[in-house]
């Protein structure tokens, strides 16, 4: 069991399935507090690493280990307790459709506090408003736009006041300046709620934007090949592949260089 | 948020307003925890809002323990009832973290105008527009049938495209994996038919009429109508999934923007697959159903296997045989219309898709029973 106490700590994970390795030996810390990015091109692994670390996948070797306790290996009860202390939004937002927004909020809330009905309602509107989503409880996903459904997702992930909240690909889909806003969201909510922050994206503006530390998955070599800010990564990395990535496709010393 | 899990006691929270002069201060103290806050906090809200307009809000938090988001909420509704008496609140006084997830909050004003009114209409006006529905489905339903048969004279014409591969599929999926339930219901069919005609017509000494009573009851009707309500639950069902799954998925929008059209490509392969394999089917059922009337008597009542065939053979002539299959096709027809009808209009959402699939099958049930019912009119006007 290694001996750090951060949110989250990876331990030599290797994610395979069957023979197919996806990635091996990725060992990484995400600190408290951090907005931690896990980078890489479309078909790294990306989202697998988020399915691994919410135990929805076995890993094929290493463990997961969430503020010191090992999570891979544990019970079902165990896990379920770990897992209460984070919350998730999905890629396609992962609202249930037959539940109304303030339902879909609630149902965390029902299942995991003594709360009466009142209570419960009142604390879903609380984070609806939270996420700009005041006046729309009533509501079923399909009839509210993509942006407003990942801001419910996002309400739903904080329905139990979480101490870690899991992203995966929190702004595809969305325009330049929804993106924005639900990044400068995202770091209000991390702020106020002193969470920690997971966030599986190649969008590179959020990254740079809000990213306080990161891993880049790399597709040649099958593992991670750095971690740290981005910003700085942006030209300090020593890997080409993560310069190229964080810059557009142009490598900042091959173009000193030229 | 300082709501980290404490060992210490927690204190009761409370809640207090001090009114001096036009101002009033809020004084907060204890924990506020989910689950522990009691009457004052509505009493605190009824307080602000008995002050008058431009009194002034503000907060004391010195003896504030900790808090989550019960705090939170306590202080979003006293927001409103401040906004509302158009008071102005100094949120200085509260903790760092929850003034910001408070303007978070207040951040995007309510959307007043979306908030659901959930109106109770009369019983005659629901019935009513429910009965509108009604005819505009029934009008809906029978433009589909429509559509398809025009493209069925569009493949017929070599204008349409149906891949060979879909309706393969199909007909593999509606017919040879449907043998073993379709075995099954028609057997018992014919065994039931079998034991309760023969136990009565033991009485009259006629046992041997139990393969006439077995023979045209399920040649002319019931194998058709067994192996179409299978049909309907099993492959109309699926038909309705996989096509509302496909709308949710937008599959149907991609093919439409493509300019191939939903019913050539998706629609047309499945019902020529369920018309050609349910007569199939109906016909293998007939046999099966045979042999079901055939074990019973053998077994229980002393009319013997071969006895039993030699006097169907007798009691059924061919036209029976033809009209069973020709009622099978149609039924195996309207399932697949339903199913596809039903399939391609459904919304996008898997509790849409559920309900597509739910009424693709009671609507299948409700055709083949009428049809039913239609075929014994018209056969016996044609005396067939």
């Amino acid at each position: 069991m290694p001996s750090t106490s951060d949110p989250i700590a990876v331990r030599g994970l290797t994610m395979a399935f069957g023979e197919r390795v996806v990635m091996h030996d990725l060992t990484f810390d995400v600190g408290r507090g951090d907005i931690f990015f896990v980078m890489g091109p479309s078909g790294s692994g990306k989202s697998i690493l988020m399915r691994h670390l919410l135990g929805l996948l076995e890993p094929a070797a290493g463990e997961i280990c969430y503020e010191g306790e090992r999570f891979t290996g544990a019970s079902p009860a165990d896990r379920t307790r770990m897992l209460r202390r984070c919350g998730v939004t999905f890629q396609t937002g992962g609202l249930w459709s037959s539940l109304t927004l303030a339902e879909n909020v609630a149902v965390t809330l029902e299942e995991y506090t003594d709360l009466g009905p009142a209570e419960v309602r009142e604390l879903a509107s609380l984070k609806l408003a939270l996420v700009g989503l005041r006046g729309f409880e009533d509501y079923y996903p399909s009839e509210i736009s993509g942006g407003m459904q990942k801001r419910a997702a996002l309400a739903r992930a904080i329905a139990l006041d979480p101490a870690i909240l899991f992203f995966d690909e929190p702004s595809s889909g969305l325009d330049p300046v929804s993106s924005r806003l639900l990044d400068r969201l995202i770091v209000e909510l991390r702020d106020s709620l002193g969470a920690t922050v997971v966030i599986v994206s190649h969008e590179l503006d959020s990254i740079l934007e809000i990213g306080t530390n990161s891993i880049f998955l790399d597709m040649e070599s099958r593992t991670m090949a750095a971690q740290g800010s981005p910003r700085t990564l942006r030209t300090e990395s020593a890997s080409p592949a993560v310069r190229r990535f964080l810059n557009r496709g142009d490598d900042p010393r091959e173009e000193a260089a030229r | 948020m300082p709501s980290a899990p404490s060992t210490t006691t927690r204190v009761l929270p409370s809640v207090s307003v001090q009114l001096r002069g036009a101002s009033a201060r809020v004084v907060l103290a204890g924990d506020w925890m989910l689950g522990t806050t009691g009457p004052q906090a509505a009493d605190a809200v009824r307080a602000v809002q008995a002050l008058p307009a431009g009194a002034i809000v503000s907060f004391d938090t010195r003896a504030l323990g900790t808090w989550d988001s019960a705090l939170i909420a306590f202080l979003l509704h006293l927001d409103d009832a401040a906004r509302a008496q158009r008071l102005a609140i100094q949120p200085d006084g509260l903790p760092d973290g929850a003034r910001r997830l408070l303007a978070l909050a207040t951040a995007v004003p309510e959307r007043v105008e979306a908030r659901r009114q959930a109106a109770a209409r009369p019983m005659l006006d629901r019935f009513g527009a429910s009965m509108l529905r009604v005819g505009s489905a029934t009008g809906s339903f029978v433009e589909f049938v429509g559509e398809t048969a025009l493209a069925l004279g569009r493949l017929v014409t070599g204008r349409a495209q149906v891949r060979r591969r879909d309706v393969g599929l199909a007909l593999q999926q509606a017919g040879i994996d449907a043998l073993p339930v379709v075995s099954l219901v028609n057997f018992l069919m014919g065994l039931i038919l079998g034991f309760v005609g023969a136990a009565q017509l033991k009485r009259f000494g006629a046992t041997i009429f139990v393969a006439d009573l077995v023979g045209i009851g399920i040649v002319r009707d019931l194998a058709a109508l067994m192996t179409a309500v299978v049909m309907s639950g099993r492959s109309g069902a699926a038909f309705a999934a996989a096509l509302g799954t496909m709308q949710t998925n937008q599959e149907i929008d991609a093919l439409e923007v493509a300019g191939i059209a939903p019913i050539d490509a998706l629609v047309l392969p499945r019902v020529i697959a369920l018309t050609i394999m349910t007569p199939l089917l109906t016909l293998y059922g007939e046999a099966l159903g045979l042999t079901g009337g055939a074990v019973v008597s053998a077994g229980m009542f002393d009319v013997s296997f071969r006895q039993f065939l030699a006097q169907a053979r007798e009691a059924v002539p061919l036209k029976f045989l033809t009209g069973g299959l020709v009622k099978a096709l149609v039924y195996g027809a309207l399932v697949a219309l339903a199913g596809c009808w039903h399939g391609i209009r459904s919304g996008r959402s898997a509790e849409a898709v559920g309900r597509a699939t739910t009424s693709a099958v009671v609507l299948s049930i409700v055709l083949i029973v009428s049809a039913a019912g239609l075929f014994a009119y018209v056969y016996d006007a044609l005396n067939l």
